[in-house]
């Protein structure tokens, strides 16, 4: 009787048996590293806006401190968006007729709002408040990055729970002084463990990882 | 060893060759023209499984509520029918590997098939862990592995550890199985007259030529899965019941439960291998190799494991009323007296009562009257798993909080479905695989013995 | 809040979308338009037409639809960060100029108040970026003292409710508010001759100062027309016995505080009617047991079983007539003359007896109180005994009445229907109140009604009278609009709206402003003039900032004392008593169209979305009725009853009848409110109409009516229907002389076990740890708490068929246990949180971890980590855990998401959800405090049902503080562990009642 089988089928029979193994496992890692990756997090992209404004121009160019426009930060959950008012304040004057603004004229005009793309998007289930991190000495360039070099706003981390667990787990990597946590060119010093410890002891920072931290 | 000829107490009929046997029970594979009884059963099987897709379907997309689940009876037909499953799953490989560690030879005939009812129970099981979350989307966080959240499951949690003993059962019992058949494929690769069967049954054949070293690897595998296999049997159902044990609630939280739960298992898995034998040796004419030596046997084990799970009710009852505690003790009284109560009654009547008639030989040499008693056995095996999963839920600590707990129309269907599922596997199974395992009768056969 | 802040707000576009309530621009803009400003604003012509208000287009709306599509695949969406499933972007919308006192993303309180029959509570009102989302009581209220009711708590979903009238009409058509102006005009100029004698106003009772000066004001315009008033949860009894003793209208004013002894005549003082919030408080106050002497005791006469009469320390059941023999009975014991013929039977005679002792024992130191639903009669009796105890000037007081214009009002629709009938009516105004279906049905009004050619109704509900009206105005729910009212004290507040009107309502003062000549008014300025607030408004922002004028009480009034104790009720018919109640969550209808009031357990019956004909389990035996009473016990759902003809008067109603225990015999209890017909989508079809069968001659109660059965059955939605303590001591309850001689004696039966015997070291809890103290003695069973906590916690409203499956939602509930005898048992309150055990059940055997212990020893339960096993609930002793069998939110209406808590998640289907302590209430306090580097104040935090608690029952608060007050309540012999004996460590403990019997009575 013939063989229906060429000889070679048992090498094959071997190989795809140990082989499959090892390809469900790279499957996995696979699908563990997309979901890491910018194209789910969108971290390191940056988003259409309705005006090109370029943070590095604002922050880096004219020097102007997070919390003239983002007032809130340092007493609600929400930073707060500029309202167009606050553009106005210097562009009634500056720029006061380049075509570049006719948005933020037009929304003041008309009294409508200029509707910005959410660059820092947390899901709904998050409660996130800015208001105790930068008063517990967390920087704002710790998590958006160096916003100063960013002509067109980018989310600088994941923003998924791995990363928040890291700084919730040991904050003495990451906090910075009070008084350096809204400058854009602070740079953390060789000793930032040692550091680390004295201003956690000092601001009485706790590593708060229960669930209800974050999700209600 | 010697082996009395009387017609229940032999394990093969006389006057079989090796050829005959395999001429037999190939032939049903591949010459014997499939009957039209096998398309009506099949298409019935077929359209009950359908009507599992529409529930799971709309399960998944309106939710639980479909179900009559409630607070307080969170569990109900779905935790049922999962752990009932798990039960008949168990003969297979109780079969299988006990007696086959224990070397009762006439497990041969019947085995094959338990094993592979066994898959088909534990599948059909394995639903219901699955579905009966409210956002099956998300089962796959009960596995343990490394994710953007930095959490891992609840390891603590009986439900993730019936997550590892269904799953390890699961994948040994099909191992089991598989290397069982590597024989009977090769057997149907050179018998079968189409190339397709050829080819099919060739690649699942793995190149088995019957070499003495073949059949020396071979032994040393089934051996060694069968040592594997026995723990499991235990495990699981142990594992299963630890869902109940562990938790507070009186009813379930009993320490009786690992080995009564085992017992229940044993007993409803041969109450299902004599359901599904009965019929199958009737219509396949396999008389000859499913004797009532093998009937007799069953029976016997059912009244064994009957007696045990009948002991377990005894010790519920009493330590109930031993632990002299307000709420252990009432449950007793509620399962007796309560709402319940039916279900209650007509579980004794079915696990206990009527099975004492397997102590007849009369009885246990009537084809017909088994195959009924089988099927009691089965209906009660539902209803403990239905009585100590809805009575003790349904009046726990706070009477503020009691309540009813009545099934819906998909309570039903999904319940039916999954029968329809396993029903459809098996048609599958008898069709296109050796529901006998030639090799191993072949080996019972007369000459294999002189040649030792 | 100021006119010049308002404007500012009103250009302001809301900035936080946090929480996904993403929304228009514009929808935003015309929340924060106040009345005035749209007046004269061109946008508000083009949305005066506009049928649908602007929330629709936040659902057109590109942005927020995909929101919403987000919500809805929240389920799926939840596993967000981890699952493969992209979150889909997001726009951001800021301010064109924002308000200088809001901050985005933290609440704004403003104090406003609410009325009820014309009596106002006072109310602070929390509004995230616009929206009111949940209200509280007014700690500087006399009539709130920071406390609510259940209708404060519910009125920001009726606020939202997308069933409201939402256009001015005439006749169907939609047409502008100057043509309503235009159609007064016309009307006035024909009346002007007459005198307006054909002119016809109908109000509900009225307290608020401008509007009666409004209504004087065109009374005086037109000499000849008239102002009647017409409110179901009228006091006219109340107002007719006054007059029978002291010869004038005058409202009696009672301090609990002063009361050792407390007789109720049939009155739900706790729970209902002007003050109940201010009385309920002093009265759980006198109730410590740790202050024994102090303690009140309280008598009641009743015959539907009452929260007031659960408290009492000794219940009568009677028929609601025998209660005036019962009265007179108790005036004779104490004038010692001889008991006229009250038909009481001996064991009563001796109750009344022991308690004419009793109160003639504490002269100026007792207090009798008469139902509102008891003819005059009785309450004049009960102005004679706390005369004859020198109650006056001690315990109560008698004031000018609350009401601006006092009068008969049963009286006064009559008439007003009679003149309807004559034809001589032209024109009538019916503003607010739902007349055609709440008035006695011998008046038939709405047949009069047809009778009148311009008829306008100002209502918040296209209802049974608007269908009947050409005219049909949208009413300003009062969260819209400016207005004032008094309290039961006579203390003014000021209505201020915290939302332009959704739906263009107008309010009261607009509608009476067309009668004037300046219609074109607007509310906010008709109540600013009438208080003649000028240039300089610092008084204003004052009154409005606290929400009460100062020095506005009433003083007590002198009263001449003249009974007429002659005059007595006649005897009703023989055979069956029917007794009217309004109910106990709808009231008379007003709140049929609200979610959270119907799906509320009602007290003591615990029925939901249903009235029923409630009778006791005798009489229902009396009538063959086969079906289990709960007093046998039994399981929650669904509740098959018999549905019963209830024949009266010649008229019939059938309804599904329902046994109480306690209820007297021979006598059924129906509640109003149920069986509309144009209530809205909820009210529709929901129970039957009392009313239907109610005269004008007996809105109490009255005899000769038949129950008989239907034989037919019909199933009603009931919470609890089990109501025996299968010997679980749930309840702990002694009497007060037990209690002195022995406080331990309150812990008969502790089983909790020793804290050694396990092998698991105790779980530290540096920094906070949180626990409850609920105390049974003073709770009241009012539910404020439950409908406080759903509005806090966005907790569905499910529907009667999921509420008769077993699946309500309310993440706290109120067991009502029974002991003693079933035809009187004594009643007790459990309110039922999660206990967060330090050793929980719950928390072991999820298999993913989603509910887990925090550092605190809260029970965290992470709603997006729950794939819903509901292994937790069956293994939860208590079964306070609910779980989404469905998508029970609410994800398309838009309206309704504008009400929801941005602070909590809305929970998706599949998932398990329970009692947090509040969490976010927690979080915020922990974070301000932690700014200030401060540890959080005891009293800091107030969790929902904390906080809208008028009897203080629940107190929460940090137990390694041991100077906190639930440190010493957790500290006192009365606190015990529910199921303790299971070693679950509850944080949530109780304080058992102590009953204050008369020794003369015994138990």
């Amino acid at each position: 009787m013939s063989q229906i089988f060429h000889r070679s089928a048992n090498t094959i029979a071997r190989v795809s048996i140990f082989g499959a193994v090892f390809f469900v496992a790279g499957l996995l890692g696979l699908l563990a590293e997309v979901n890491r990756s910018p194209w789910m997090t969108d971290a390191r992209t940056a988003r259409e806006q309705p005006i090109q404004f370029s943070h590095e121009r604002h922050v880096a160019g004219n020097g102007i401190d997070c919390r003239y426009c983002h007032t809130s930060v340092e007493d609600s959950s929400f930073a707060g968006i500029p309202p167009t008012k606050t553009c106005m304040n210097c562009h009634s004057e500056i720029f006061s007729n380049s075509p570049f603004l006719e948005p933020v004229r037009d929304s003041f005009r008309t009294g409508t709002s200029i509707q910005w793309t959410r660059v820092h998007d947390l899901p709904d289930f998050v409660y996130f408040n800015h208001s105790i991190h930068v008063n517990k000495g967390v920087g704002c360039t710790t998590c958006h990055g160096q916003v100063d070099r960013m002509p067109l706003m980018y989310q600088q981390n994941s923003l998924q729970m791995e990363w928040c667990l890291d700084c919730h787990r040991n904050p003495e990597k990451y906090v910075r002084p009070r008084s350096a946590v809204f400058s854009v060119d602070y740079q953390a010093p060789e000793d930032q463990e040692a550091l680390g410890q004295k201003l956690v002891a000092e601001y009485q920072i706790q590593k708060l990882t229960s669930c209800s931290t974050c999700h209600r | 060893m010697a082996e009395p000829t009387s017609s229940q107490s032999q394990v093969i009929a006389p006057g079989h060759t090796f050829g005959t046997v395999t001429d037999q029970i190939s032939a049903i594979v591949l010459t014997r023209k499939t009957s039209m009884g096998w398309y009506a059963g099949f298409s019935v099987a077929l359209f009950f499984t359908l009507v599992l897709l529409v529930s799971l379907t709309n399960l998944v997309i309106t939710g639980i509520g479909i179900w009559g689940n409630n607070i307080p009876v969170g569990w109900a037909f779905d935790i049922t029918n999962f752990v009932w499953w798990i039960g008949i799953g168990h003969a297979g490989t109780l079969i299988s590997a006990v007696l086959l560690l224990l070397k009762q030879s006439w497990r041969t005939s019947i085995n094959r098939f338990a094993e592979a009812m066994t898959l088909f129970a534990v599948s059909c099981a394995g639903i219901f862990p699955l579905f009966h979350t409210g956002r099956p989307w998300l089962a796959y966080w009960l596995f343990p592995y490394p994710n953007t959240m930095n959490i891992w499951p609840q390891f603590r949690s009986p439900l993730i550890w019936d997550v590892f003993a269904v799953s390890t059962y699961a994948t040994v019992s099909a191992l089991f199985w598989f290397v069982g058949l590597i024989p009977d494929l090769a057997t149907l690769r050179d018998r079968s007259q189409s190339k397709v069967g050829r080819f099919i049954y060739g690649l699942l054949a793995m190149g088995w030529r019957g070499s003495a070293h073949h059949w020396h690897q071979y032994e040393t595998a089934y051996l060694l899965l069968a040592g594997l296999a026995t723990p499991l049997v235990v495990s699981v159902h142990t594992v299963v019941s630890f869902d109940f044990a562990v938790s507070i609630l009186p009813g379930w939280h009993t320490t009786i439960f690992p080995p009564y739960f085992v017992a229940g298992a044993i007993y409803s898995g041969f109450a299902m291998v004599m359901t599904l034998a009965i019929p199958i040796r009737a219509v396949y004419k396999l008389e000859d190799f499913i004797t009532m030596r093998h009937l007799q046997n069953m029976a016997k084990v059912m009244l064994v494991t009957g007696l045990i799970v009948a002991y377990g009710y005894l010790t519920e009852a009493f330590i109930a009323w031993y632990s002299a505690d307000k709420y252990e003790g009432f449950v007793p009284l509620n399962r007796l007296t309560g709402p319940y109560a039916v279900a209650y009654w007509s579980l004794i009547l079915c696990n206990i009562i009527i099975p004492q008639l397997l102590w007849l030989k009369k009885v246990r040499l009537n084809v017909p009257l088994l195959f009924i008693i089988s099927i009691i056995v089965n209906v009660g095996m539902w209803l403990e798993r239905f009585v100590i999963i809805v009575t003790s839920l349904h009046r726990d600590f706070l009477p503020s909080s009691w309540g009813m707990y009545s099934p819906t129309f998909w309570d039903w269907s999904t319940f039916m479905g999954t029968i329809g599922l396993f029903l459809t596997l098996l048609f599958l199974f008898v069709r296109f695989l050796p529901m006998i395992s030639i090799a191993e009768m072949r080996a019972m056969l007369p000459e294999a013995k002189v040649n030792e | 809040m100021n006119s010049e802040l308002r404007r500012a707000l009103s250009r302001g576009i809301a900035g936080s979308e946090e929480r996904g309530q993403s929304s228009s621009p514009r929808t935003k803009d015309t929340f924060w338009r106040t009345l005035d400003e749209q007046a004269e604003d061109p946008a508000f012509q083009e949305h005066l037409y506009n049928e649908f208000p602007s929330e629709i287009e936040a659902i057109t709306d590109p942005v927020a639809r995909r929101s919403f599509l987000k919500l809805m695949g929240a389920s799926i969406a939840l596993a967000g960060v981890t699952a493969c499933t992209k979150q889909p972007a997001e726009k951001i919308v800021p301010y064109v100029k924002q308000p200088e006192e809001l901050i985005p993303g933290k609440p704004l309180f403003y104090a406003t108040a609410m009325t009820l029959g014309g009596v106002a509570t006072g109310l602070l009102v929390e509004s995230h970026e616009g929206r009111p989302t949940k209200i509280e009581g007014n700690p500087l209220h006399p009539g709130s003292r920071g406390a609510t009711d259940v209708f404060a708590q519910a009125a920001v979903l009726g606020l939202y409710d997308p069933d409201r009238a939402q256009t001015l009409t005439n006749i169907g058509d939609i047409r502008p508010w100057a043509a309503f102006i235009g159609a007064m005009r016309a009307a006035l100029t024909a009346q002007q001759a007459l005198k307006g004698a054909g002119l016809r106003i109908l109000t509900e009772s009225v307290s608020s100062p401008t509007l009666a000066a409004q209504i004087r004001d065109v009374l005086a315009r037109y000499p000849s027309a008239k102002w009647h008033q017409w409110d179901p949860a009228s006091r006219d009894n109340a107002r007719g016995g006054a007059k029978l003793a002291f010869g004038e209208y005058v409202e009696a004013r009672y301090d609990f505080s002063q009361a050792d002894v407390i007789l109720s005549l049939d009155a739900d003082f706790l729970s209902s009617g002007p003050g109940a919030l201010a009385y309920a408080r002093q009265f759980a106050a006198r109730r410590n047991p740790q202050d024994a002497e102090r303690m009140n005791r309280l008598y009641a006469l009743e015959s539907m079983p009452s929260s007031t009469g659960a408290k009492a320390d000794h219940r009568l059941p009677l028929k609601p007539s025998q209660i005036e023999g019962a009265a007179r009975a108790v005036v004779a014991g104490l004038r010692g003359s001889a008991g006229d013929d009250s038909g009481l039977g001996p064991a009563e005679q001796k109750w009344i007896t022991a308690l004419a002792k009793d109160l003639s024992a504490h002269r100026g130191r007792s207090l009798v109180i008469a139902g509102d639903q008891q003819p005059p009669a009785v309450h004049m009796l009960a102005h004679v005994i706390n005369q004859d105890l020198g109650n006056e000037g001690r315990t109560v007081v008698y004031t000018q009445t609350v009401e601006a214009e006092p009068t008969s009002q049963v009286e006064s629709l009559r008439a007003l229907v009679a003149d309807m009938n004559a034809g001589k009516v032209d024109v009538l105004l019916i503003l607010g109140g739902n007349p055609v279906y709440t008035a006695p049905v011998d008046l038939a009004f709405s047949a009069a009604l047809d009778k009148v050619q311009l008829r306008a109704h100002l209502s918040l509900y296209s209802d049974e009278t608007s269908q009947r009206c050409q005219w049909q105005i949208p009413e300003a729910h009062f969260l819209e609009s400016w207005s004032d009212a008094r309290a039961f004290d006579g203390t003014v507040s000021i209505v201020q709206p915290l939302i332009a009107p959704l739906y263009d309502g107008k309010s009261i003062h607009e509608v009476m402003a067309t009668l004037g000549d300046r219609p074109e008014r607007s509310a906010y300025e008709i109540v600013r003039d009438h208080w003649k607030i000028g240039k300089d408004d610092s008084a204003w922002r004052r009154w409005l900032h606290d929400g009460v004028m100062p020095n506005t009480a009433f003083g007590a009034k002198a009263v001449r004392f003249q009974p007429n104790l002659q005059h007595t009720t006649p005897r009703p018919e023989p055979g069956i008593e029917v007794s009217f109640r309004n109910d106990p969550s709808v009231l008379d209808g007003r709140f049929a169209n609200n979610g959270w009031l119907q799906e509320l357990p009602k007290p003591i019956t615990r029925l939901t979305w249903d009235n029923a004909v409630l009778v006791s389990p005798a009489t229902a035996a009396r009538l063959q009725s086969r079906e289990r009473p709960a007093t046998t016990g039994g399981e929650h759902g669904n509740i098959i009853s018999d549905v019963v003809d209830l024949k009266y008067r010649g008229r019939i109603v059938r309804g599904t009848m329902f046994t109480v225990a306690g209820h007297p015999d021979d006598c059924a209890t129906v509640h109003l409110g149920y069986g509309r017909t144009r209530g809205g989508h909820l009210a529709n079809g929901a129970g039957f109409n009392a009313s239907s069968i109610r005269t004008s001659d007996a809105l109490g109660f009255g005899g000769g009516a038949e129950i008989a059965l239907t034989g037919q059955k019909a199933s009603l939605a009931c919470v609890q229907y089990h109501h025996l303590m299968e010997g679980r001591g749930m309840v702990r309850a002694v009497t007060r002389e037990e209690y002195v001689n022995d406080p331990k004696s309150i812990r008969e039966g502790d089983e909790t076990p020793p804290r050694i015997i396990t092998l698991y070291p105790d779980m530290p809890y540096q920094g906070y740890k949180w626990g409850m103290a609920i105390d049974i003695n003073s709770c009241i069973g009012c539910n404020a708490c439950v409908v406080g906590c759903q509005a806090e916690n966005n907790i569905p409203v499910i529907g009667k068929d999921q509420v008769m499956r077993g699946r309500e939602m309310h993440w706290l509930r109120i067991d009502t246990y029974y002991r003693g005898a079933v035809d009187n048992p004594e009643t007790f309150f459990q309110p039922v949180p999660c206990m967060q055990c330090e050793n929980a059940p719950c928390e072991v055997v999820c298999p993913v971890g989603a509910t887990s212990h925090s550092a605190e020893g809260l029970n965290d339960m992470v709603y997006n980590r729950c794939v819903g096993t509901r292994y937790c609930s069956d293994n939860c002793p208590y079964k306070v855990r609910r779980f989404n069998f469905l998508l029970y939110q609410d994800w398309d209406t838009p309206s309704l998401k504008l009400g929801r808590n941005p602070d909590v998640t809305v929970r998706s289907r599949g998932v398990m959800e329970k009692c947090t302590y509040c969490v976010q209430r927690i979080n915020a306090a922990k974070i301000d405090s932690e700014k200030g580097n401060r540890a959080v104040k005891d009293g800091e935090i107030k969790t929902a049902c904390e906080q809208a608690c008028p009897a203080d029952a629940i107190v929460f608060g940090n137990l390694n503080d041991p100077s906190s007050r639930v440190s010493k309540l957790k500290a006192e012999v009365r606190n015990y562990e529910l199921l303790g004996e299971l070693n679950t460590r509850p944080r949530t403990t109780y304080l058992g009642a102590v009953r204050n019997v008369n020794p003369e009575l015994g138990e």
